[in-house]
């Protein structure tokens, strides 16, 4: 089953965050990254610009509107994902807790199911 | 890296005698060096074959060619101690053909359905050495990159090898098949249904276990599980041509059109059923090709004997306590008492905790309250139902049938 973790930040939060905390972040995201690559269950892995570089195209029924910033006007934002392929939801959940994002206050991980994949490299 | 025409279909059926000769000779503890060779032998028929032709004896050119292979790797592993040994026997010829072919395909299948490893890798790593398929062409089934069917190939031979497995397995009792089943069911499954993605179903996963079930049967033709698992496999694949619209979209069992079916598959599963059932505990393969049998003799949804079914759902109920197995009772419970026999079923399914797969039990619940005249309560439980799936076929089915009530 492959679930998509959304990682949803706050770039107040990230900001705010010590050298150090940020350096352990890195790493941790890194060995995640080989933890899930080594057991056969991660397919990719995607990291976000910052909010402020999102141009957003509102569909308006006709002629769709192209404007400067993102859909909604949320503290959080998606800052990137990992697209897993697991054999449960709960295993799904379990190696979100290993992100290093599950331990700041004030970020979250979002799991959901996957439904449809195409592409070369799915 | 596809591999097409007829040679391919030879190459498959050669791969796992070409394994079993190396495992006989080297052990369970080279697996992954072994199975490696034989991928590369494999590769080289595939590109030298159709130039030259096939060779006098194809499976003993597969072997010589992998044993190749397989010398030059390890030699090329010196830094490893533990594969010394072996390098020391490489020198003795290699025993040829010293079991039968589909014996050592049924082995082949024990060592790959290893207890050690997680069923998903049992698959992957069956259809790789067993099926004789590329790590690209498992890919490609499953809709996942290359990159992790093969880490995870990699992984479960490093397993079986660390679980100190041996080839041919100790031949103890006869229950170590029943991973093998378990194997071969979820591939079928895997097949037919295709639990994501945009297709219903894959004729390559469901053909590969219906092959490989094939070769399981001819090796233990007494066996009653393995026998009730291919006719259950025969049972349901004969109504593929009729599952699906043109487009993709998902026929339901009374709106099918049977003339579709696959009449030689519907008499060659039934005719493996008569000669099994006789005198034989009904055990759950059994039971579920039996039901699959009465829908696929039946001419439509209301000349189906479900009285009979009911007593099958039951006993197989008794079997097994698979909660999936109380929803397709209560399904068979609303065709011989009524919709609302059934709904009792259903919502003590629900009071009893929701099942792992909700959108099943939905769907059944809203088909029951359409059926009952609820059409508002329908409506909600097919919405319910399509948000809970992760099927888009079905998604799209469910959502159809709202649509339906909400319109008349």
């Amino acid at each position: 089953m492959k679930y998509l973790i959304l990682m949803q930040v706050d770039p107040a939060v990230l900001e705010s965050l010590s050298a150090e905390d940020s350096q352990a972040i890195g790493e941790g995201h890194q060995s995640f990254i080989e933890q899930t690559t080594a057991s056969g269950e991660m397919l990719s892995t995607h990291a976000l610009g910052d909010p402020s570089q999102t141009t957003t195209i509102r569909g308006t029924g006709g002629k769709p509107e192209v404007i400067d910033g993102p859909f909604a006007e949320t503290k959080e934002f998606m800052g990137g994902y990992y697209l897993i392929d697991v054999e449960s939801k709960e295993r799904a959940l379990e190696l979100a807790q290993l992100i290093p994002d599950a331990g700041i206050r004030g970020l979250a991980l979002e799991i959901r199911p996957v439904m449809f994949s195409a592409g070369a490299n799915m | 890296m596809t591999r097409a025409g007829a040679s391919d279909d030879l190459l498959r059926a050669l791969a796992p005698q070409v394994l079993a000769a190396l495992l006989r000779r080297y052990g369970a503890s080279q697996f992954d060096l072994c199975e490696d060779a034989v991928q590369e032998a494999l590769l080289a028929a595939h590109e030298q074959w159709p130039g030259r032709g096939h060779p006098d004896d194809p499976a003993a050119w597969l072997i010589t060619t992998a044993r190749r292979r397989l010398i030059d790797r390890i030699r090329s592993e010196k830094r490893r101690r533990d594969r010394e040994a072996t390098q020391a026997s490489l020198a003795h010829p290699l025993e040829q053909h010293a079991a039968g072919a589909i014996d050592d395909s049924v082995q082949l299948l024990r060592l790959c359905c290893h207890p050690a490893l997680s069923p998903p890798a049992q698959v992957a790593l069956t259809l790789r050495a067993v099926g004789g398929l590329t790590t690209a062409q498992i890919a490609h089934a499953y809709l996942l990159p290359e990159a992790t069917v093969a880490q995870r190939i990699t992984r479960a031979k490093a397993r079986i090898r660390e679980a100190g497995a041996a080839f041919p397995a100790p031949t103890d009792a006869e229950d170590r098949i029943t991973p093998v089943l378990t194997v071969l069911y979820l591939m079928f499954n895997e097949g037919h249904t295709a639990t994501a993605g945009p297709a219903v179903h894959d004729v390559e996963l469901s053909g590969e276990a219906i092959r490989l079930a094939r070769m399981v049967c001819a090796d233990l033709p007494g066996h009653g599980e393995a026998s009730g698992l291919l006719a259950l496999m025969l049972l349901t694949d004969a109504r593929r041509p009729a599952r699906t619209t043109g487009h993709g979209a998902l026929i339901p069992l009374d709106e099918q059109d049977r003339s579709l079916w696959n009449r030689a598959t519907i008499h060659e599963g039934v005719a493996i059923l008569e000669r099994t059932l006789p005198g034989r505990h009904p055990s759950p393969y059994l039971l579920q090709a039996s039901i699959a049998a009465l829908h696929d003799e039946a001419s439509s949804t209301a000349e189906t004997d479900w009285p009979q079914i009911l007593i099958l759902y039951k006993l197989l109920e008794q079997e097994t306590g698979n909660p999936v197995v109380t929803l397709n009772r209560a399904v068979a419970e609303s065709m011989v008492h009524g919709p609302a026999a059934g709904l009792a079923i259903v919502d003590g399914l629900f009071d009893r905790g929701l099942p792992a797969d909700p959108h099943r039990v939905l769907a059944v619940r809203a088909h029951l309250l359409e059926q009952i005249g609820e059409r508002e309560a329908a409506v909600d439980a097919y919405r319910s139902a399509s948000r809970a799936t992760a099927s888009l076929p079905e998604r799209d089915y469910l959502l159809a049938r709202a649509r339906k009530l909400t319109a008349g």
